[in-house]
């Protein structure tokens, strides 16, 4: 039988493909949260593989912190562009005037909290029952025990002690008035195997993922872009490195890896042989407390 | 490279965090920010040295109460397969995650402490595996350094559980003598062990033959999605989107839309954009048919030789997942793959006593962790198989209308 046999990239993007068409079969306006960065960039090309000929049965939304790196604003843009669906973006700017919000302060003044209370919002607005987000179960511990449907009370948080049992592939969507899924189709994929896939693809990333030279800001053995979003003293160390992004977030709490990898073989190489998970390596964000993710994404954070 | 998806069975003090904590720090699938976050933790418990378990507990009241409430999935690979571990907890009070960790998985390691061999626990987590029909077993004989690595002790142990296996009908079972606390025969196959002649824990996890556990015979396709793009260049395009969940589909095989019976013919199958002769379980795809029928969501593509059963009266044996109880005569919802139905559960013919497999007389109330066999009518007859000849076909779970929860998960009969 072994004409049959579909290999572990085959079996990830059938399973994520499946809780794809869950949505559109489940969710009456359901939203593809849409930054620019690899995962969701892979969970567009896996949504075009699920409804192609097709439209998508949502529209793409980026909450945009405003500290994001231009390169990965442009392909959002582009790629929405080109696939010809639409795109949605928020701005937390506009949510931290509108409702007279304190910035934070400090070295690195992350918007990542506040990014909260603009997903909220634009939830209500468009009324999303369901935001199909990419976060995968191998970043963080508490992301280890998230449901692929997880569901989210009206103030968008999160229960882990009240989490649906799931079963099979059987996904309950089921959800009141207010509520909300956050639903997570690349759960059961790892970073490796979402740089296999990218290869095995050819699928097309910012330049930021590749190594580049960058000038940068080192900061307890990270290095952090500089820009005007971060605060520099004299004392600081500034240099140019040759580095690439693992992950792709906000400038103020994003750190790059020292790399020559210029290619897609070159990244996968030093995937395998990193000693550093992705978010320890360079989210600052993360290291806040041990439970900083829980916390989170108890208060709606996705 | 494949998938396994597979299930650890036992409470802390059987070493099971130690044993996944085993396999992801020898297969080097920890990284080291990760160790240092729990060394740190172990510090803060003045335990001397590192915890494994606490790799495993991710949630903050988790690591108070240093016990697992939750299902934990953890990743890791070797070069010849991915590996997906669902962490369940062992507890009687968490039957429920056990059976939700054991619903995906292809394998489960249930562990033996080789000081106490079989307890009731083992025979629970025998039970869930059973009912759950998880094809391969691993009987992990662990803590064999505190026996002295006795074969004595292993042989004892394995003429136990042989009767455990028998009465319950498990089949393709493997006892491997162990100690996770000092690796011996995880990764590597131990010398402690020179009257043991199988495989360490890992090659057998490497190498145990999946593509049996998928059936190719049973060919069923629920719809999921209708795809219409109602443009003008696709103005006629209508494409039935979903998971060959079992089964062979090709182009040119007469098929039966259940449950209404239409039927039709397959004129084009595709697979991420492009045409295919055949699709099959579980690639996800799109059907065309030859007739323009009525199908939607729910419905399930089968051919014509090879039919489900489609009845509206079930008989299931019920895992209880609610906090508030259940009586017989409650209505639900029932939802079995994409079909989601009324139903009402009308009988509970008894409980099964999971310790020691005995039937009891049917309780007044079914309480959370409870399982019982039942029968459960609904509103319309649906297609469906016996859970034990095809798990993805016979497997339904129960929603509460009011709350929206998952109630209840039954295997059907």
């Amino acid at each position: 039988m072994s004409k049959y046999q579909l290999d572990y990239l085959d079996q990830l993007e059938s399973e994520s493909i499946h809780i794809f068409r869950e949505i559109a079969g489940q969710f009456e306006r359901p939203a593809l949260l849409f930054s620019g960065g690899k995962d969701s960039i892979v969970m567009v090309h896996l949504a075009l593989k699920a409804f192609r000929p097709g439209k998508f049965p949502f529209p793409l939304v980026h909450i945009d912190t405003g500290h994001n790196f231009q390169e990965a604003l442009d392909f959002r843009d582009e790629l929405a562009n080109s696939i010809g669906e639409k795109l949605i973006v928020r701005n937390v700017e506009d949510t931290i005037r509108e409702k007279n919000l304190t910035e934070p302060k400090g070295k690195f003044a992350s918007r990542n909290a506040l990014q909260t209370f603009t997903l909220l919002d634009t939830i209500e607005e468009f009324k999303f029952d369901a935001c199909i987000g990419g976060a995968r179960r191998d970043e963080e511990k508490a992301r280890a025990k998230e449901r692929i449907f997880s569901v989210r009370d009206e103030f968008g948080q999160w229960d882990p002690k009240l989490q649906r049992p799931e079963l099979w592939n059987t996904y309950n969507g089921r959800i009141h008035k207010g509520e909300n899924v956050r639903v997570f189709p690349i759960s059961n994929w790892t970073e490796l195997d979402i740089w296999n896939y990218i290869k095995r693809n050819n699928i097309a990333l910012p330049s930021i993922y590749f190594a580049h030279d960058r000038e940068v800001l080192e900061y307890q053995g990270q290095y952090i872009a500089t820009s005007k979003f971060i605060q520099i003293e004299p004392e600081d160390k500034i240099a140019i490195k040759k580095v690439r992004y693992r992950t792709v977030g906000d400038m103020t709490c994003t750190a790059a890896v020292e790399s020559s990898a210029s290619d897609l073989d070159g990244i996968i190489n030093e995937i395998i042989a990193t000693k550093t998970s992705e978010r320890g390596e360079t989210r600052i964000d993360d290291r806040v407390s041990e439970a900083a993710m829980e916390d989170r994404k108890k208060s709606g954070y996705f | 490279m494949d998938i396994l998806r597979f299930i650890t069975a036992g409470s802390v003090d059987d070493g099971k965090s130690t044993l996944i904590g085993r396999l992801l720090y020898d297969s080097k699938s920890i990284m080291i920010d990760h160790l240092e976050a729990i060394e740190k933790q172990s510090k803060n418990k003045d335990e001397g040295e590192i915890d494994l378990a606490l790799l495993t507990d991710g949630l903050r009241a988790e690591r108070e109460q240093g016990i697992t409430i939750d299902v934990a999935y953890k990743y890791f690979s070797t070069p010849k397969r991915k590996f997906i571990i669902a962490d369940a907890p062992g507890h009687i009070q968490y039957t429920r995650n056990m059976v939700t960790g054991a619903s995906n998985s292809d394998l489960a390691i249930i562990l033996v402490d080789a000081r106490n061999g079989v307890v009731e626990q083992t025979r629970r987590h025998s039970i869930i595996t059973s009912l759950l029909n998880i094809p391969h077993v691993v009987v992990a004989i662990n803590k064999m350094d505190l026996v002295d690595y006795s074969q004595d002790v292993f042989n004892n142990i394995v003429l136990d559980y042989s009767a455990v296996a028998k009465t319950l009908g498990l089949k393709d079972i493997t006892y491997i003598p162990m100690s996770a606390l000092n690796g011996d025969n995880i990764v590597e196959k131990s010398e402690k062990f020179p009257w043991y002649e199988g495989e360490s824990l890992l090659h057998f996890l490497e190498n145990v033959e999946l593509t049996n556990d998928i059936n190719y015979t049973d060919a069923r396709f629920p719809v999921q999605y209708v795809i219409r793009p109602q443009t003008e260049d696709l103005h006629d395009y209508r494409g039935y989107a979903g998971k060959v969940i079992s089964g062979v589909y090709k182009v040119g095989d007469k098929i039966t839309v259940q449950p209404a019976g239409l039927q039709s013919t397959i004129n084009k199958i595709e697979v991420g954009g492009k045409e295919v002769q055949e699709a099959f379980a579980p690639q996800s795809v799109i059907l065309h048919l030859a007739d323009d029928i009525d199908i939607s969501r729910g419905d399930v593509i089968v051919q014509n030789n090879n039919q489900p059963s489609v009845e509206n009266e079930l008989e299931v044996f019920l895992c209880w997942m609610g906090s508030k109880p259940l009586k017989a005569g409650n209505k639900y919802l029932l939802q079995i793959n994409s079909r989601l139905v009324k139903a009402v559960v009308r009988e509970i013919e008894y409980k099964l006593d999971v310790n020691s497999l005995q039937q009891e007389a049917a309780p007044e109330t079914v309480q959370l962790n409870d399982i019982i066999k039942a029968t459960i009518k609904t509103a319309t007859p649906i297609p469906f198989d016996s859970y034990k000849k095809l798990r993805v076909n016979g497997g339904a779970i129960l929603i509460d209308e009011t709350s929206n929860v998952t109630v209840g998960a039954c295997m059907i009969q």
